[in-house]
């Protein structure tokens, strides 16, 4: 058996040579610098933490409670038949079990209707609209927290990074990074990413070794995604060429890309009145065109 | 050996003895998107496995 490079155990992972013990101290180590060096999280503070059930925000919970801070767990039910409701239903049992308030809201209560339903009713991309009213959600009741922590990744971050250069997307682009936004918004509550370092192999491995009970599954939309491929992609380098994924945040954050757009006074939607860069919120252009109930 | 890949829900039976590395070559599963588990404990690509062994190939994967 591989050996840790700090101890006699048996390694659990190869890059780096780490047994149980010494990757839970790397991991957390790691999160914990990235929270001190970006200014993520005050000790203090009331934390939303966006949670889906899966293992990279279960993980984020775990690991945020484990650390003390105060923590409050906000889902988003999509509408996803087989899939989302399972994922809550493991959500709500870890909530329960270590004494954290959290609240869902669903798509149909929001915006009338099932994703499911949105997709069968309008034959469109499941993956924008579910973006789009996702976003939207979280901002409305992520209002009164310190900050809204999020699960994302190394993987996430770095496939991001690559998909909106490809899409030549410098408004996107310049978002991205530990925290979220181009710039600070009384609007907005602050969006974080504690896992900004970590890659999703190492959540996998952090979420197994903690036996926390996540779920596994992958969203049924996601190989409708442009993401998919870019994600092979990146996985197929990382195969070849070990911190290839790293590099390209790393490449990202020392670019530190900006727009003219910072310094523009905030535009509010004609119709919901919440923060837009347009008239009408994509939310509402949604909505109208989908022909669902208000929001 | 049994081999149980969680992606596609298959249970195989394989030949075969060596580093798990070459088993995922063989499979033709990036070492990335998986972590390998054997009597509930996981192990690393570099690790031996033989005829015996029972694995689980778990998937890395984001659900969003």
């Amino acid at each position: 058996m591989m050996k840790c490079e700090k101890c006699l155990n048996n390694a659990v992972i190869s890059n780096p040579v780490l047994c149980k013990t010494h990757f839970i101290s790397y991991f957390e180590e790691k999160v914990n610098f990235t929270i001190k060096k970006f200014k993520l999280l005050k000790k203090k503070g009331k934390i939303a933490v966006a949670v889906s059930g899966g293992k990279d925000s279960m993980s984020l919970l775990y690991l945020l409670k484990k650390f003390s801070y105060n923590v409050y767990a906000l889902a988003v039910d999509e509408g996803i038949l087989g899939y989302r409701d399972r994922t809550l239903i493991n959500m709500k049992k870890f909530c329960i079990k270590n004494k954290i308030p959290y609240k869902i809201i669903s798509f149909k209560e929001k915006f009338g209707q099932r994703l499911d339903d949105i997709v069968k009713n309008n034959k469109i991309l499941p993956c924008s609209v579910c973006g789009v009213f996702r976003r939207r959600i979280l901002d409305v009741h992520s209002r009164g927290f310190d900050v809204l922590a999020t699960g994302h990744n190394m993987d996430d971050e770095a496939q991001a990074v690559l998909m909106n250069l490809a899409k030549n997307n410098i408004s996107l682009l310049s978002r991205l990074g530990p925290i979220s936004g181009k710039k600070r918004k009384k609007e907005f509550t602050m969006r974080v990413k504690p896992f900004y370092f970590c890659s999703e192999k190492e959540i996998m491995v952090y979420s197994f070794i903690n036996r926390i009970n996540a779920d596994f599954e992958e969203c049924p939309n996601v190989p409708m995604s442009f993401r998919l491929r870019i994600r092979g992609m990146l996985n197929d380098i990382e195969h070849e060429r070990y911190g290839a994924k790293r590099n390209v945040i790393d490449t990202f954050q020392a670019l530190s890309i900006k727009t003219t757009k910072d310094d523009e006074k905030q535009k509010f939607c004609i119709y919901c009145h919440e923060p837009s860069s347009k008239e009408i919120c994509s939310a509402c252009m949604y909505v109208k065109t989908l022909k669902t109930t208000t929001i | 050996m049994e081999v149980f890949i969680e992606k596609t829900g298959e249970k195989i039976k394989i030949s075969y003895m060596g580093k798990v590395k070459s088993l995922l070559n063989k499979l033709k599963i990036n070492n990335e998107t998986v972590i390998v588990v054997r009597d509930g404990e996981l192990i690393t690509e570099e690790d031996l496995v033989d005829e015996k062994d029972k694995l689980k190939i778990l998937s890395v994967i984001s659900g969003g």
